[in-house]
């Protein structure tokens, strides 16, 4: 089948699979080849979180996460999917206002939400510290095992999937490991971090992230928490930063994040970070301090300068399509990029204004010769 | 010599034992059960592996890092 594939999909994580299922679902027949690298839909913590940094951010996480919701009713078990709601947690009055700002918007929006003052947060989340403000639960946020999410999605008649390592692209044409060359109608490119090896002039950059997860602890929390200060200092850091986010698994493990560091592209656990990261975990629920993490591990995000990714037609290689730079979200926002950028491509409406999030909004990309 | 209980049997260990040898003279050498529902014993020895977790005492250790002592109550199930 690979001759007559219509489309070549380059990376099989979650944001690859999600766009290979749209085109599969549409009758175009689809070859995903894969490199087998480290990536990001392995490593992450399978938050499905609406974010609501700036318009565009909202406007795709939002739509994303009403539909892995719609998709939740047809992926089996091994998923783990779970619509357990994020908590954000507001630790001081300036926190707490982020919240209050944050429920308005997500209203706005016609989102499920409810403001916790300090005592229904301490009744929603008993094991939380004394002494935080209160918090904002977004209800319709959830979680899930990425890798499991991904192969369901691949598992399609018209998709047919293949570990090969492309070394060059050319428009609508890859050029294999072994010299050969393979073409289709497009080809899509969603390979995370490792995209800056195939196309240099692409403004990614790997974001250095750890993570932590306990031993089965079953009960202990049931929403995702996160710390309002993730707003305030994680994103918005151009230094190595940490943010509680303590996320219950369906084993009854605890899934500990974030640390976010540029300019390193090496995975090695750093004791220094993952210490300060589990610190601001135990400084919102202390009693995390006596449970036992079995392993820790890292990932790479790859983040663009403007925190979106780039969905659409690469301006200066015809026949090349970017599903790209999606930093932290892929997971979440992996729906409706595909979404967005399958229609694209074959000339649909798409579901969202595509605009925010076309490559050509970087002069970098635009200029490549 | 200490006496502890493993999944609620006494057992008598010479001093120094660990608790995953302790798991083997007093059991089938299994630690605990996967989230796929299968037994796993310990495999490294030396706390890296985290296959031996067990329930001492109320609480998670590993049963190649933990001494046995009396009165000490281990479990291994579920
Ligand atoms: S046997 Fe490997 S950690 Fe105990």
């Amino acid at each position: 089948m690979s001759d007559g594939a219509d489309v070549i999909v380059i990376g099989a994580g979650i944001v690859g699979a999600a766009c290979a299922h749209e085109l599969a679902r549409r009758g175009q027949r689809v070859l995903v080849l894969d490199a087998g690298l480290r990536a990001a839909t392995a490593a992450g913590m399978g938050h499905l979180i609406v974010l609501d940094d700036n318009p565009a951010e909202l406007a795709l996480s939002q739509y994303s996460v009403q539909r892995w919701r719609d998709w939740s009713r047809d992926m089996p078990d091994d998923c783990a999917y779970r619509q357990n709601g994020t908590l954000w947690l507001a630790a001081n009055a300036e926190e707490m206002a982020v919240a209050e700002a944050k429920y308005q918007v997500l209203r706005e929006h016609g989102l499920d939400c409810e403001l916790l003052g300090a005592g229904a947060l301490r009744d929603a989340e008993p094991e939380l510290r004394d002494g935080l403000h209160g918090g904002l639960r977004v209800t319709g946020d959830g979680i899930l095992y990425a890798p499991n999410a991904a192969r369901w999605l691949l598992d399609h008649p018209l998709i047919e999937q293949r570990r090969a390592r492309v070394i060059e692209i050319d428009g609508s044409r890859v050029r294999l490991e072994d010299g050969g060359w393979l073409g289709a109608q497009a080809v899509i490119l969603a390979g995370g971090t490792h995209v800056t090896e195939l196309c240099p002039e692409l403004p990614i950059e790997p974001k250095k992230g750890h993570l932590l997860i306990t031993d089965r602890y079953p009960g202990r929390i049931s929403h995702t928490l996160v710390e309002l200060g993730y707003v305030t200092s994680a994103h918005n850091a151009s230094g190595p930063s940490t943010a509680a986010n303590i996320q219950p698994r369906p084993t009854g493990q605890l899934f500990i994040g974030a640390s976010r560091q540029f300019g390193s592209s090496d995975p090695a656990v750093e004791p220094w970070m993952l210490a300060k990261m589990l610190q601001r975990a135990v400084d919102y629920m202390p009693g995390l301090a006596r449970l036992n993490g079995i392993r820790a591990w890292t990932g790479f995000r790859a983040a663009g300068p403007d925190g979106l990714p780039l969905l659409g037609e690469h301006p200066q290689r015809p026949g090349l399509w970017l599903a790209v730079g999606h930093e932290g979200l892929g997971v979440t926002t992996a729906p409706g990029s595909a979404d967005l950028l399958v229609a694209q491509l074959l000339g649909e409406t798409a579901p969202l204004a595509p605009e925010p999030y076309l490559p050509q909004r970087f002069p970098g990309v635009r200029a490549h010769a | 010599m200490p006496e502890l209980t493993l999944d609620g049997r006494p057992l008598l260990v010479a001093p120094g034992t660990t608790v995953a040898a302790a798991l083997l003279l007093g059991g089938d050498g299994t630690s605990r059960t996967s989230v796929s529902g299968q037994r796993r014993a310990p495999v490294c020895g030396m706390g890296i592996c985290q296959e031996c977790r067990v329930t001492i005492d109320g609480q998670r250790r590993l049963a190649c890092q933990t001494l046995c002592r009396d009165g000490m109550r281990v479990e291994s199930r579920p």
